[in-house]
């Protein structure tokens, strides 16, 4: 009845885990009770749930980004306390069959759970605003995208709970992520939590890359388009390119461990190697789709906020394109170890080392763009900024381990954990933080505080390096990566710095809950009434705070890469057409959250050999999304009358303050 | 709909018949080179790859539409570059890399 699932998978014994189940689970009771006492089930399910409606989705993303970094950063603070404490050969508080599981998970969640929703949910909240369209290509697609991610972090959620979750390390290379080195549920959860998400996301590229080939604005053309918009359509491009080849890889795990295939075994003709290649061909693509939308974030911000356009735009979408392509080519340097011919590591090695090129023209243009600005210096520009210096040490440390040579003496070593979050951290969540202070007003309605942005800037900014910086010198000193306790002193005192520097981080952290909370409550003083809170450069300031839900009354004309620039030096900004026409806009739909359940179930039944729920399950969501191809009530159209008041009533308040 | 109609362009018999020649053509001359065996094997295999690049380029042009003159046919154009490179790319380079360890372990 219930497959390998028995009473015995649920921790009852690890106080650790049952003492967060039961916070996790008296949060959800007082958050059901009060969705039930203000009566807001039917708004949450109407207004959120089934959204079609890009801005919306982009905000559960971010959501489902924030409370994953929570959970990822948990961990995080759970490692480095274990570590300051597991010296000079104490055993620390975590068990290595624990820990084990903390080190997996926090690499799965922070990449796949946390920095993905965070970019697509930026992505979706903007893109189609920046090039002029009233929503993306496929607006139920689009729903199903993020109801298939939200599947895949439940999944991870539940391992925690029910089982266990892989110790295999987040990559999960075989022999050990085989049945005979792993068999229990961890790696199968693994399996199923980035097999369903990682659909989600191909899906997601799909669309974004039809939308901004089909539905830019009148005379917006490519190279036309906003910069953000530009890095991540590169993006989106990479995860077309290269999701598909996770998708594989983890088919064929999924192969030798429910039907005893022999792709990646020790015996019987199999290649674990192949994995490991297939692997990274995804893998590093992967974290250039993390850090290219990064890129464009900060070109925008610090355009914006210099009071200049961007310097040169042109070379921008090349560099981003250059490194794109040159992406696609690096992978094998992620195991150089591996011993491959010295031929095959001296040519990853140099398109490694190429890379740095295109990535420094970036730099230059970022600081040709302040250079003779006005630059203010407000929480985004301080991410920036903070994101120049930090990168660029990142990105050094990253020429240093593309010679083979050296890599050699540093593979899997706390060095390279150093490198990978001073690019991931300084690249890209500082890229994510600096866009989501930027585009906050224009999401929400109300600017988020000032001085705890700061703070929470600063802590993250003096955080980061406290914990990162000793980890290079750990790395020098030949400490190996997922180590749960150690007995050499030399270490002890980089350990315990490396543990306060986290600490600063949470600091961050908790001054962005704080910062949340204060804008909250004084939004009606930080409100943006006109839509243009930074006097911003593109489209999407055009529109009301949070936008119109079918974003433009009449599509813009576009004639400039900083439209909305160019239409306030003209005069054209917030003109009021003579006559408006009825919108086309698409209507809401449960489907995505009913597939994306049950998915989750279907996940959960191969995970613990229920076939009767797999199957169930699998022929239920095959059968939902036929019902909704055959639905024809899918769209709608939104009058004149209803349109002109909500027009009237942005452009009212636009001068209004321009008078004052 | 009638907006849809309009972007699917209409393309007629025609090139399908070209298309459909050529191919016979490209397919019938190797076939004759290999039965008849009057040129030397390492020659006869050059050429049959050859007609065979020539026999994918005129399936691409005359059955897929591949074009660098319309809108649409350029869009097709560059997608189907782009994935034949980024497969060329990843089959390729896995291939070297796979072998060349392969012959380390070999000896």
């Amino acid at each position: 009845m219930f497959g390998k699932l028995t009473l015995e998978a649920f921790p009852f014994h690890v106080p650790i885990v049952m003492g967060t189940l039961s916070v996790v689970a008296i949060l959800g009771l007082a958050l059901v009770i009060a969705l039930t006492k203000y009566q807001k089930w039917g708004y949450l399910w109407r207004e959120w749930i089934t959204s079609v409606d890009h801005k919306r989705l982009g905000v559960m993303y971010i959501i489902l980004a924030m409370v994953m970094l929570l959970r990822g950063f948990a961990d995080a603070i759970m490692m480095r306390t274990q570590l300051a404490a597991a010296t000079n050969g104490a055993a620390g508080y975590l068990p290595p069959e624990h820990y084990d599981q903390i080190f997996t998970a926090h690499g799965v969640i922070m990449i796949i759970f946390m920095a993905m929703p965070f970019m697509i949910g930026l992505m979706n909240i903007v893109v189609p605003l920046q090039i002029g369209a009233r929503d993306v290509a496929f607006p139920f697609l689009n729903n199903l995208s993020f109801w298939l991610a939200v599947s895949g972090a439940l999944l991870v959620n539940i391992s925690l709970a029910v089982g266990e979750f892989a110790k295999t390390g987040w990559v999960a290379y075989p022999p050990l992520s085989e049945l005979t080195f792993s068999p229990d549920s961890g790696v199968d959860y693994y399996i199923w939590a980035l097999q369903i998400s990682g659909i989600g996301t191909t899906l997601t590229g799909v669309n974004f890359l039809v939308t901004v080939l089909k539905m830019r604005t009148r005379g917006m053309k490519l190279m036309q388009m906003p910069i953000f918009t530009w890095t991540c359509t590169w993006a989106n491009i990479l995860i077309v390119a290269s999701f598909p080849i996770l998708t594989g890889a983890l088919a064929m795990l999924t192969l030798d461990r429910y039907l005893d295939f022999h792709f990646f075994t020790n015996d019987l003709g199999g290649n674990a190697m192949m994995y490991i290649n297939l692997f990274w061909a995804w893998g590093h693509p992967e974290v250039y789709i993390l850090v290219l939308p990064a890129f464009g974030i900060f070109s925008e911000i610090i355009s914006t906020f210099s009071g200049k356009r961007l310097f040169g735009y042109t070379s921008m979408v090349f560099a981003s394109g250059a490194i794109s392509v040159l992406g696609f080519i690096v992978w094998l340097h992620h195991f150089f170890t591996m011993g491959s011919s010295a031929d095959v590591n001296a040519f990853f090695g140099v398109t490694t080392m190429i890379i740095a090129v295109p990535t420094g023209v970036k730099l230059f243009n970022w600081l040709f763009t302040m250079y003779k600005g006005r630059v203010q210096f407000k929480p985004p520009v301080l991410w920036t900024l903070g994101f120049m210096v930090t990168f660029t040490i990142g990105g050094m440390t990253g020429v240093l381990l593309s010679v083979p040579g050296a890599d050699y003496v540093l593979h899997n070593s706390l060095f390279l954990i150093a490198h990978f979050h001073n690019t991931i951290i300084g690249g890209a969540v500082f890229g994510y933080l600096a866009g989501f202070s930027y585009w906050f007003p224009k999401a929400m309605g109300y600017k988020l505080d000032e001085k705890w942005g700061k703070r929470a800037f600063w802590f993250w900014q003096i955080g980061f390096y406290v914990a990162f910086m000793p980890l290079y010198v750990l790395g020098f000193l030949g400490m190996n990566r997922r180590v749960n306790h150690t007995d050499n002193p030399d270490w002890n005192m980089w350990l315990y710095i490396a543990c306060a520097g986290a600490f600063i981080i949470a600091l961050g952290v908790l001054s962005q809950l704080i910062q949340l909370y204060v804008s909250y409550r004084d939004r009606e003083k930080n409100r943006d009434v006109t839509g243009d809170p930074w006097n911003g450069h593109t489209l999407e300031w055009s529109t009301m705070s949070p936008p119109q839900f079918y974003n433009f009354a009449q599509e813009p004309v576009v004639k400039d890469i900083d439209a909305f620039t160019d239409m306030k030096e003209n005069g054209t900004a917030y003109q009021r057409p003579e006559k408006y026409a009825p919108i086309h806009m698409p209507r809401n739909t449960g489907a995505g959250f009913i597939m994306g359940m049950l998915l989750t179930a279907c996940g959960f039944g191969m995970v613990w050999h229920i076939w009767w729920l797999v199957i169930v399950t699998f022929l239920a969501t095959i059968v939902t999304y036929i019902k909704r191809c055959y639905d024809n009530d899918i769209d709608y159209y939104v009058q004149p009358d209803e349109i002109e008041k909500i027009e009237n009533e942005h452009i009212a308040a636009v001068q209004s303050t321009l008078k004052a | 709909m009638s907006q849809h109609d309009q972007a699917h362009q209409d393309h007629g018999i025609k090139p399908y018949v070209i298309g459909f020649v050529l191919a016979v053509i490209l397919t019938v001359i190797p076939f004759w080179l290999v039965m008849s065996g009057s040129m030397d094997k390492v020659t006869t295999l050059w050429t049959i790859v050859i007609f065979a690049v020539v026999q994918i380029a005129v399936h691409l042009k005359y059955f897929l539409h591949l074009s660098l003159t319309t809108e649409e046919g350029k869009m097709n154009t560059f997608t189907f570059l782009f994935s034949a490179l980024i497969i060329v790319l990843v089959v390729g380079l896995s291939v070297w890399i796979l072998y060349a360890s392969n012959a380390m372990m070999m000896g």
